[in-house]
């Protein structure tokens, strides 16, 4: 991408920001609403209850310059039902993706639909005669991969999880 | 003993200290409204129209601090009051709204006067509640009374289905709240603070900037120290005039769009620039990429989003106005035992005071005051005169409202009642009606034009049933003054709908409420006139003021210029 000026500050980067909630009716939307309000950039969601089933756990992946993440996180923090947010992006973090793909295997294609399966680490989890269901966990490069390796196979049906974060090391978000 | 819901709420609100709720009854709350007829501690005004409910509660909150409270009725009854909710959210205000919902087995059923109040105000709340279970009540006024009123405060929502307000259950308020995804923050960094305060002293071309955060923060005392004793310029947001008293040599009056030549120009110019709970907010900064190029900037505000988020700035310092400007006071009195005053740098003030002086000559609020006329400007500069520049004054929205902050002089907080974030026209005769309600005894006068008055005009209805003597500036010029001047500047004097072809008699109107009305045709009548209506201490007097027809707000400050580049007259 070119860009009129050389100002490096104006560059968009992804973020993946973990946020505990309170598991409320509405802390969703609260969420959702404030990225729709502020013209904010959402790449994708997860939410589930916690351990803890009055807290649930987002992991939320959007793009934005420096500033507008920063914004993006002051806002989050903002809204009263957040408990406590953390830019995964600042620190070594792991990242995992689920993704389930429905793929035409007729004839010699099953075996190399297979095979693409077991580079990838993932399993056949339902068939027919003509078509797998294939799931496949990892990062979203890996997952991206995975899509590109698919390139000459019809796919009949894809769905991301989108992505899930958490901080290396011995320390928890709490 | 087990109350119902409806009086469990009444006993919330006695235990918050409320005294008046404002609001209109509908089916949804027809429990909530037969507890109030039983008791007498707390007083409900009947509005014409939920609007002017929200902008009553919100005129009361500004004038008093404490959280304004309304109470409405499903459907409609919450739709018309979004206006209102939306204008308090904008300016930071303290309100409690209750709002009626249908039965909770009819919810999400598209039952009669249902709508998603919750979902509709969401973006226009700090945060909003449906409750769901009798046993939740007074938990949650505990939580959304302490959520409006405390950090940065704004607008609660509580949405109760009706059938909740019928059953029964043991009242007990909580003394205390805790929420471990609430805690807003109070103290500022001491680090930052020390930072701080050696820019400050340090400053060649000193600026403070304040806005309506002091108000809200209750921090005009310290402010008022705090400048004082350096003997800086200060400049003030249209949210924050009356912080700083207009009168003091120190102040160069309000910034920004319609902003005086001498603070837009000490803007551009400053080397430091101390903003004090105000938020940049774009009629203020004009152009971003323009704005104070040669500042190093500090921010105080109870908010850390407000903070670099159209403006970068050198140094942040979260928290609120009073204990951070206390503080700061604290430390410039401490540094080597020296005043204030003594550890600035007098020879680069005194060269900086020469040159704020020399714009300052240029007068830029000058108009004609010989005009036989009546000038929008003289009727403001008549009614500080008249009211001794101390009275509670709101406004509506448009070209009457910029000429009552340029030309009032407002001297103390809390004083200039005006919807600036929002811009709602309607706001200034309902508000009036709160402010003077929360001061009953004070005089109260609502600045306003032919255009804004008639969109909450209704209200002069609610204005007579509780006897509140307000007294109605109305600066009637037959346009929407400000669509018309921009239309005026920017479309070649195409005036779209800008003129009304058909007007109301004002004074006939007046009196069918059964106020009093006059109508000021020539400048000589003015100064009669305000003194004839503010005599009448116990009547709501309307004064019909025609002015002249094409004025202009003048200094301004044409959209994407910078500070410095103002159109005077």
């Amino acid at each position: 991408m070119v860009y009129e000026e050389d100002n490096s500050e104006a560059v968009e980067m992804k973020h993946i920001i973990s946020i505990l909630l309170e598991n409320e009716a509405g802390a969703l939307s609260r969420v959702a609403g404030l990225f729709s309000a502020r013209a904010y950039n959402i790449e994708s969601l997860t939410v589930a209850p916690t351990d803890d089933p009055s807290l649930s756990r987002m992991t939320l992946v959007t793009t934005g310059t420096d500033e507008i993440v920063e914004q993006v996180c002051k806002q989050l923090n903002k809204l009263v039902d957040v408990v406590k947010l953390v830019n995964l992006t600042d620190d070594v973090h792991v990242e995992r993706e689920l993704i389930l793909i429905k793929v035409k295997a007729e004839n010699e294609q099953r075996d190399e639909v297979k095979r693409i399966v077991d580079i990838f680490h993932g399993h056949v989890i339902d068939m027919t005669n003509s078509t797998y269901t294939i799931e496949v966990t990892g990062d979203s490069e890996k997952i991206d991969a995975l899509l590109k390796a698919l390139e000459g196979i019809t796919m009949l049906e894809v769905v991301r999880s989108g992505q899930l974060g958490m901080g290396r090391g011995d320390k928890g978000i709490v | 003993m087990e109350l119902t819901g409806a009086e469990v709420i009444i006993e919330c609100l006695k235990a918050e200290g409320v005294d008046y709720v404002f609001g209109y009854p509908g089916g949804a709350v027809l429990h909530i409204y037969d507890a109030f007829y039983k008791q007498d501690d707390v007083q409900h005004i009947l509005v014409r129209h939920e609007q002017g409910a929200t902008h009553a509660a919100d005129g009361y909150a500004r004038a008093t601090g404490k959280a304004g409270v309304v109470l409405v009725t499903s459907g409609p009854g919450a739709t018309n009051a979004v206006t209102g909710i939306a204008t308090a959210y904008m300016d930071s205000i303290p309100m409690i709204v209750i709002t009626g919902q249908v039965p909770k087995h009819l919810i999400g059923n598209d039952a009669f006067q249902e709508v998603d109040s919750v979902g509709i105000t969401r973006p226009i709340v700090k945060h909003n509640f449906l409750i769901n279970d009798v046993n939740d009540i007074a938990e949650t006024f505990k939580k959304a009374f302490y959520v409006a009123t405390t950090g940065r405060p704004g607008p609660v929502v509580i949405d109760i289905p009706k059938d909740i307000t019928a059953e029964k259950v043991a009242f007990e308020y909580p003394a205390e709240i805790d929420m471990r995804s609430y805690n807003p923050t109070v103290k500022g960094h001491n680090g930052q603070i020390k930072r701080a305060v050696d820019m400050i002293v340090k400053a060649e071309r000193p600026m403070i900037y304040s806005g309506g955060g002091v108000i809200l923060g209750n921090g005009s005392e310290q402010l008022r120290t705090f400048t004082r004793s350096l003997g800086y310029p200060i400049t003030q947001t249209l949210m924050g005039l009356g912080a700083f008293p207009a009168s003091d040599p120190l102040s160069l009056g309000m910034l920004g769009m319609h902003g005086t030549y001498e603070a837009n120009m000490g803007m551009h110019h400053c080397d430091v620039l101390i903003a004090i709970g105000a938020r940049f907010d774009d009629r203020v900064t004009g152009a971003l990429e323009k704005f104070c190029p040669e500042a190093k900037i500090i921010h105080i505000d109870v908010d850390p989003a407000s903070i670099s988020k159209n403006v970068k700035v050198d140094i942040p310092i979260v928290g609120e106005v009073a204990p951070v400007l206390d503080a700061i006071n604290a430390q410039i009195g401490q540094k080597g035992g020296k005043a204030a005053a003594e550890q600035t740098n007098k020879a680069a003030l005194e060269k900086w005071w020469a040159q704020i002086n020399e714009w300052r000559a240029q007068d830029c609020l000058k108009y004609d005051r010989e005009s036989e006329i009546i000038k929008p400007q003289f009727v403001i500069e008549e009614l500080h005169k008249v009211t001794n520049g101390d009275a509670f004054i709101t406004s509506d929205v448009g070209q009457h409202q910029m000429f009552a902050a340029q030309y009032y002089g407002f001297d103390k907080p809390r004083r200039w009642i005006n919807s600036g974030g929002l811009g709602t026209m309607g706001f200034g005769l309902p508000a009036a009606m709160g402010v003077q309600l929360a001061h009953p005894d004070e005089t109260v006068a609502c600045i306003t034009g032919e255009s804004s008055i008639q969109m909450c005009i209704q209200e002069l209805s609610t204005c007579k049933q509780y006897g509140m003597p307000l007294k109605i500036i109305n600066l009637n010029n037959g346009y929407m003054g400000m669509v018309r001047q921009w239309q005026e500047f920017f479309y070649e004097k195409r005036y779209a709908m800008s003129y009304f072809d058909a007007l109301p008699d004002f004074v006939a109107l007046a009196e069918s409420f059964g106020h009093v009305g006059i109508k000021v045709e020539k400048s000589s009548d003015v100064r009669p006139a305000l003194e004839e209506a503010f005599k009448q201490k116990d009547r709501l007097v309307f004064l019909d003021f025609i002015t002249d027809r094409e004025e202009n707000v003048y200094p301004m400050i044409p959209a994407g210029a910078g500070l410095n580049e103002m159109i005077l007259v």
